[in-house]
């Protein structure tokens, strides 16, 4: 697979470490990697920067995940680009309103790279 | 629809919720086992951290993690594969995270509570020798686990429930 640049947004930055991690171990060597802290500067690293795919934490201070990628759509700020929520929220209802609000993944913390490689890689290959 | 979680709340309060709960936290984010330990209170290393997640909706309370400073220092090199000399902000970054995630698996061991109860973001309180009181909580469960040679404890406070 070619260089993939992907958003990392969580407001733990040992979450954003792990994911990182997961996402080469399921196999994305060419792997660029931007980082937010919040939904906030998420927007702002979108405004910037070009990326294949984003990572989003619903449970977020100041802005959450939800309203991010709601803000992300309506600023169309990155057209077509699949987004994966990751969150320890697994309620059926969390799952709808973040499908709801564009996102076209979900996967639960606690989590393994072998879920990140089933849920991330598919959508990137029919990106 | 309203939601009423009084007649499940042995379902709630099931000790082998939190102890799955662990268990799935500790080997998927770690890869290590983890067990409940049910002997004598353990002396406890003077410096400690604690982290503290806090349940709203039909399900008011806190679910809290406490251990020791080398432990809260093994668990964040276990996430990160990183090396801690001491608690900085990284480790108390990752046992924040631990703790929403023990929070967020345990409520979603009961399918009313998953949908119906939120969760706040984690605080970290690091220091020397506190203690943590609750008011009569309607419910808590007070669980200590072992993995490697170190430990910790997790406690689920109920001081509500719709």
């Amino acid at each position: 697979m070619s260089e993939v640049r992907a958003l990392i947004v969580d407001d733990s930055s040992v979450m954003r470490k792990i994911v990182e991690r997961s996402l080469r171990q399921a196999g994305l060597d060419t792997l660029v990697v931007f980082e937010a802290g919040s939904g906030v500067e998420g927007l702002e690293q979108l405004k910037i920067q070009k990326v294949d795919l984003i990572l989003t934490d619903i449970n977020m201070p100041s802005m959450d995940g939800l309203e991010f990628l709601r803000q992300v759509r309506e600023q169309n700020l990155a057209p077509g680009i699949p987004v994966v929520m990751i969150t320890t929220e697994s309620s059926e209802q969390s799952v709808k309103q973040a499908i709801q609000s564009g996102a076209q993944g979900y996967i639960r913390k606690p989590f393994t790279a072998e879920q990140v490689k089933e849920r991330v890689l598919p959508l990137l290959n029919a990106a | 629809m309203e939601c009423s979680l009084r007649e499940s709340v042995h379902l709630i309060s099931d000790p082998g919720n939190l102890d799955a709960s662990v268990e799935e936290v500790f080997s998927l984010m770690l890869g290590v086992n983890s067990q409940r330990y049910t002997g004598p209170a353990e002396a406890s290393e003077l410096e400690s951290v604690t982290a503290v997640v806090g349940f709203g909706g039909v399900l008011s309370g806190a679910c809290v993690f406490r251990s020791g400073a080398s432990a809260a220092i093994k668990i964040a090199a276990h996430m990160t594969g990183m090396e801690f000399t001491e608690v900085d902000d990284t480790v108390k970054d990752g046992i924040g995270e631990i703790c929403n995630m023990l929070a967020g698996t345990w409520k979603g061991k009961v399918p009313e509570l998953a949908a119906n109860c939120g969760l706040s973001v984690p605080a970290v309180i690091t220091g020397q020798n506190y203690k943590l009181h609750v008011q009569s909580p309607e419910f808590k469960l007070h669980h200590t686990y072992h993995f490697d040679d170190a430990s910790f404890e997790v406690t689920i406070i109920c001081d509500g429930l719709q």
